[in-house]
């Protein structure tokens, strides 16, 4: 009898120190995220964007500065947590990067097609990641709030859903396959539950974001883009219809949380 | 020209603490593009900072620092008002001098 208590003491012991451990691990891995985040790089595309905001180009010559992103002509502050929402004069819901590539094009003259087409890093798809950085970074620390009042804003939520759930592909995998779980990762990367709300900074609420290992600064584009790599699907057109329903999707269900766009990754 | 460094000078404690972000390839020279050829070497090879004029940091970088990198440091002594400027020059010869005010 003492014995068989002795024993499931140890074991309880055993299993205590082994979960102390991992935590350990993961605040250590914590340290040095926070570490990184005191000198985040994407302050310096924060930069860059405002400039470019203010700045006459394109064969129109005329800034972005009368530019809509959903509360009126030049309002950045605050608009990225509405975002993506729907737009009365494109008839379409957009999610920042889409609408700022629409102004780029009614109010710069630019060629949006040819933009979207441009692989990212490149050209305009640059200055396209620098605008969206900055305008996500006026809206630090805001709760999104995506409106949901519109016929094709709803719509789009629900296409969002679908998708989420699509398997398919070489490895008959979704969205959900790796963000569909509490406490799932890819070796020490935390893997967010995108089904429900994931909190404050996580998932939706953390792109634009400055990438460490590879010097890139991504949006959200790249980011929905970047998981279809990796499931082996075929890309997904930027700015489509395709990752402007996942980030209603993903936005909606981050209905509520602190954004703190641009983030810093590993 | 290269874009604008972010300075960041705060005096706490007797020091002054100096955090430094500059934007810059830092490409090694090690790696290769599409057609398999090596990308020459670019990258910040002088840094200096100087309080209110007097230098108090001169580094010799080479290619295994990071991208758009951090640089933090501490000047003893220090008050709110002095001026901290930081100059990198790289190996092609492009250079950037930006300056804060301790807060």
């Amino acid at each position: 009898m003492n014995k068989n208590v002795l024993l499931l003491a140890t074991l309880g012991l055993t299993v205590m120190a082994a979960h102390a451990q991992k935590s350990e691990a993961i605040q250590s891995i914590e340290a040095y995220r926070a570490m990184l985040a005191d000198g985040n790089p994407a302050e310096l595309f924060e930069a860059k964007g405002e400039d470019l905001w203010k700045q006459k180009r394109g064969p129109k010559n005329v800034s972005l500065e009368q530019c809509d992103l959903g509360q009126g002509p030049g309002v950045i502050k605050a608009v990225f947590v509405t975002l993506p929402r729907y737009f009365p004069d494109t008839q379409k819901v957009q999610d920042l990067e889409s609408r700022l590539l629409s102004c780029m094009e009614t109010l710069q003259g630019f060629n949006a097609a040819e933009i979207a087409q441009t692989p990212f890093g490149k050209g305009e798809q640059n200055n396209l990641t620098a605008l969206a950085t900055w305008v996500a970074g006026e809206s630090r620390d805001m709760k999104f709030n995506l409106p949901q009042g519109h016929a094709k804003e709803q719509v789009a939520y629900e296409v969002g859903k679908r998708l989420f759930f699509q398997r398919g592909g070489p490895h008959d995998f979704a969205c959900a396959s790796c963000h569909g779980l509490d406490n799932l990762r890819i070796r020490l990367q935390d893997l967010p539950n995108l089904i429900k709300n994931p909190g404050d900074g996580i998932g939706f609420a953390a792109w634009p974001a400055y990438r460490v290992s590879n010097g890139q600064m991504w949006g959200m584009q790249q980011r929905l883009n970047d998981c279809y790599r990796q499931q082996r699907f075929p890309y997904p057109g930027f700015a489509s219809e395709v990752t402007v329903a996942l980030g209603v999707y993903l936005g909606v269900n981050s209905q509520g949380s602190k954004s703190v766009a641009p983030a810093i990754k590993r | 020209m290269a874009d604008p460094m972010r300075i960041r000078a705060k005096v706490e404690g007797g020091k002054t603490t100096v955090r430094v972000l500059m934007s810059h390839e830092m490409e090694s020279g090690q790696r290769k593009d599409a057609a398999g050829k090596f990308i020459p070497a670019m990258h910040i090879s002088e840094v200096s900072a100087s309080h209110n004029g007097q230098v108090v940091l001169t580094a010799d970088w080479g290619s295994g620092v990071a991208k758009n990198p951090f640089l933090q440091f501490n000047v003893k002594g220090g008050k709110v008002g002095d001026k901290v400027s930081v100059t990198w020059k790289d190996n092609k010869g492009d250079t950037r001098t930006d300056e804060a005010v301790v807060a």
